[in-house]
């Protein structure tokens, strides 16, 4: 694979994936195939105007009315031209649109007007996409209103995204750092602003990345309120004092609760952390020992924010 | 050195029938607002759509200057986002449907088409003036939708943003259906013209070749028009009453509007640059008093690219999810449509070798146009190649390609047909100095407009932007002050072209020595063109050797 370039050239932008160094390449090919042909005409035609112009004593008018030769030559040698430029452009096009089997997959959401992204790992983040370096990406792409266009210069990729229909593109960045995303199809206000950035990350800084806590920040109870809903516990404990399978949740921090082979326990702090991570350890008369373990499922915090938001259910 | 301008040797020619200046000319043969409105006569109608066509060039001339002044920096200059998508739309829909289609047939060609080819008018003179009714109800209907908020989503009316803004779409759809049915009115009229009425001695190969050029348009005018007439009905169906055919959310597809809508508009490129490739070979045989070198391959590689350019519309949606499949045929067929431009470039190059070139005004604007259309259509090869395409697509680099050949290409021609043609349509001579002057203006402003946006495309500055990043700020600084530059020529052109109306001096009857057919009858021509029917005995550019 041809190095990829980190500074900008004349006419294009830094190389900042694998499709970059061959389409410029093939760029670059037809640059210079064209400034021949341009200088070329443009010399005959101005050596013409020049040697042929009208002038008392010029050179007499000669009428040629055609030569088949040269006909053919200058129909034949575009021609060939031409049928090369195709065909490496053809090769470029199809390496574009055959991803890897292994690349890793993100779905990228267009609407007025903004990015949105998710990656298979249920992290969301958007106008902002965080990748891995040299590493196969495979974006799944989709519009929620009208269509869209993710563009990213330094990757040389462009794909419309389109409504009711999913379109797709691959890329595998080389350059660390942030790149440009435009949208490129017409989608009316704010469509110059429609931006986004990726953000190409050190493998190690992307598992980094995608370890972070995304709640950070969020208040505890809120957190917790988001994880009743995400790791399903609304299908058990109900919040409005009804029961279900497990005990609701609505006053039940410092409640007083008869336990099944006897014994009462108040419930605090140190009893809803107990409950959680170990199910069975306490159970509450009347109802059976099925719930799971959520050891490794919640983080510390997460747990902390999940009693917090039982403490206001009131 | 040269034949005189009327010679009887000249064997392309009929029969001497130069008329003296001051008899009845088509001008004054008859008064009154009622003569020009019910006229049936093709130079008037041709003199009418010229005066519309040139007034609608104004008011896109206008949207352009102004939304290159909003993009003198990257905040707001002037107007607000919404406004700016407004400008361009304008611009863009106003140049095509208004100016650009209807300006080099129904202007010049109306008048120049039945002179050339030795007819008293055209075969029917009346679908001719309804054509021109038609164009001014459609420009009634396109102003209508400026004054009631203007329309926002780019001449391409793209689904489902169009069927989702709430701008004038409807009025402007409208518009753009009518318009077409004055295109093909002209289109059926230029064909029967040139198969019915060509007088004794004028074989189709021996027609000048702009009305070759004409004939081939006519085609394109006939069988793409249609097709753009149903999609924006089906459009105004699906805003109207709700039936989903582009509209996904109502089970319809939107690339298919796609699909239809470059059906026709990329044969429409052909409508645009066909009649001033036309042009561009009257003007090089005229001024080098030389036979067009290759006369037939010219002839038919219009008829080549009439046909070729239906079978392209593809490569206007690489990006938009179409199959890989489809797009690789039409790049395929893409470049198959370089050759007959080539062909055509290289033989008006051979033309100039050997000849006697006049460097009148007329041949400056051809000369530009060589300069220009090469590079548009060199810069074509960059977006025909698949790979390269992805990149440069939907970027200023596709702009300034377009603008090359339909400002560089089409434009500069029309503007060197104007020049040509004038003293045979108003019987006075342009300033020649001042006009040479303009040419350079116009020129110089015209790259500095353009080229620098095939820089910033190739770096990435999307199209269709209200702002943008500030690196992309010098090459859009020098593009808006290229814009100056051109209005600043046309502004002076309108003034030296209207001062010669009157002050002009009296235009003789072939002042270039050309001899095709409109420079054997006076400047202006009479009421029916010919004193005496023309029989023609040679080719249109037989200029004799010089021994």
């Amino acid at each position: 694979m041809e190095p990829s370039s980190r500074t900008d050239s004349l006419f294009l932008p830094i190389q900042g994936s694998t499709h970059a160094p061959d389409v410029d390449s093939l760029y670059y090919f037809i640059h210079y195939i064209s400034v021949f042909f341009f200088v070329l005409i443009m010399a005959m035609m101005v050596y013409f105007v020049v040697v042929y112009r009208r002038r008392p004593g010029g050179p007499k008018i000669r009428q040629i009315s055609h030569n088949t030769p040269l006909e053919v030559t200058w129909s034949v040698i575009p021609l060939i031209l031409v049928a090369v430029i195709f065909l490496w452009g053809f090769r470029g096009f199809m390496d574009m649109h055959i991803a890897p089997r292994n690349a890793m997959e993100v779905h990228v959401t267009g609407k007025k007007w903004l990015w949105a992204f998710e990656h298979t790992s249920g992290r969301k983040e958007s106008a902002e996409l965080h990748v891995p370096v040299n590493t196969p990406v495979r974006l799944i792409m989709s519009s929620d209103d009208v269509i869209h266009s993710f563009f990213v210069p330094n990757f040389r990729i462009k794909q419309d995204v389109v409504p009711g229909r999913y379109t797709t593109l691959w890329f595998q960045a080389t350059q660390l750092g942030e790149h440009h995303v435009f949208c490129t199809e017409y989608c009316g206000k704010d469509h110059s602003v429609m931006a986004a950035k990726v953000v190409v990350m050190t493998p190690e800084e992307f598992k980094t990345w995608s370890d972070k806590d995304p709640d950070e920040g969020m208040p505890l109870a809120e957190l917790g309120a988001k994880m009743y809903q995400k790791n399903a516990c609304v299908s058990c404990h109900s919040i409005d004092g009804s029961a279900v399978i497990g005990p609701t949740f609505k006053g039940l921090f410092g409640r007083s609760e008869q336990l099944t082979g006897g014994g009462t326990v108040v419930v605090d702090e140190q009893y809803l952390r107990e409950s959680i991570l170990e199910p069975q350890a306490k159970i509450v008369q009347g109802y059976q020992p099925v719930m799971p373990t959520y050891k490794g499922t919640l983080t510390e915090r997460q747990l902390n924010g999940v009693i917090e938001y039982i403490k206001t259910i009131k | 050195m040269n034949k005189g301008p009327t010679s009887s040797a000249a064997p392309g020619s009929a029969e001497p029938v130069v008329h003296g200046q001051g008899g009845l000319s088509y001008l004054n043969a008859s008064h009154g607002i009622k003569s020009w409105i019910f006229t049936l006569d093709h130079k008037r109608i041709g003199v009418m759509y010229l005066v519309f066509v040139l007034f609608a060039f104004m008011m896109g001339g206008t949207f352009a200057l102004l939304l290159r002044l909003e993009l003198l920096t990257p905040g707001r200059d002037l107007v607000d986002a919404d406004t700016y998508n407004k400008f361009f739309t304008l611009h863009g829909a106003i140049m095509v449907f208004l100016f650009i289609i209807p300006s080099i047939p129904a202007a010049l060609g109306n008048f120049i088409l039945p002179i050339q080819l030795g007819a008293a008018d055209v075969a029917f003179p009346r679908l001719n003036l309804a054509s021109l009714y038609i164009y001014a109800v459609g420009a009634i209907f396109a102003l209508y939708a400026m004054i009631s908020g203007g329309v926002d989503t780019g001449w391409t009316f793209y689904t489902p943003y169009s069927t989702s803004t709430s701008t004038a779409v409807v009025p402007m759809v409208m518009a753009a259906f009518i318009l077409g049915f004055s295109s093909i009115f002209t289109g059926i009229n230029f064909i029967a013209t040139i198969h019915k009425l060509r007088p004794a001695g004028m074989t189709m190969f021996r027609m000048p070749l702009f009305l070759w050029a004409l004939y081939a348009t006519s085609i394109i005018q006939i069988l793409a028009t249609p097709v753009l007439a149903i999609t924006l009905l089906l459009l105004g169906v699906e805003r109207w009453l709700g039936v989903g055919i582009f509209d996904p959310a109502m089970g319809g597809d939107p690339i298919l509007f796609q699909h239809f809508f470059w059906f026709y508009s990329h044969p429409a490129v052909y409508i645009m640059i066909l009649p001033g490739m036309g042009i561009i070979s009257e003007l090089i045989a005229a001024f080098s008093h030389k036979t067009i070198f290759g006369y037939r391959a010219v002839a038919l590689s219009s008829i080549a690219l009439a046909l070729l350019g239906f079978l392209v519309w593809g490569h206007h949606l690489f990006v938009s999810g179409q199959s890989e499949f489809a797009s690789t045929v039409f790049s395929f067929l893409t470049f198959t449509v370089a050759i007959p431009s080539a062909i055509k470039v290289f033989n008006w190059l051979a033309t100039l070798y050997r000849g006697s070139i006049m460097l009148a005004t007329p041949m400056l604007y051809a000369l530009a146009f060589l300069f220009l259309f090469t590079i548009g259509g060199l810069t074509g090869v960059f977006l025909g190649a698949l790979s390269v395409n992805i990149h440069l697509t939907d970027t200023y680099f596709v702009v300034a390609h377009f603008h090359y050949v339909m400002m560089g290409g089409t434009v500069i021609a029309f503007v060197g047909g104007l020049h040509y043609w004038w003293p045979k349509m108003t019987g006075r001579m342009y300033p020649e100095p001042i006009a040479k002057v303009v040419c350079a203006i116009i020129f110089v402003g015209f790259n500095l407009t353009f080229f620098t946006q095939f820089i910033m495309g190739a770096k990435g500055m999307p199209r269709r932007y209200y702002s943008y990043l500030p690196e992309y700020q010098p090459w859009h600084v020098m593009s808006t002050v290229g814009s100056w530059i051109i209005g600043l020529g046309f502004l002076i052109m309108l003034v030296y072209l209207l001062w010669s109306l009157r002050r002009g001096p009296i235009a003789p009857a072939n002042p270039w020595g050309a001899l095709t057919l409109e420079w054997q009858t006076s400047s202006p021509p009479p009421l029916e063109n010919f004193k005496h029917t023309p029989v023609v005995s040679g080719g249109p550019y037989d200029f004799p050797d010089e021994t």
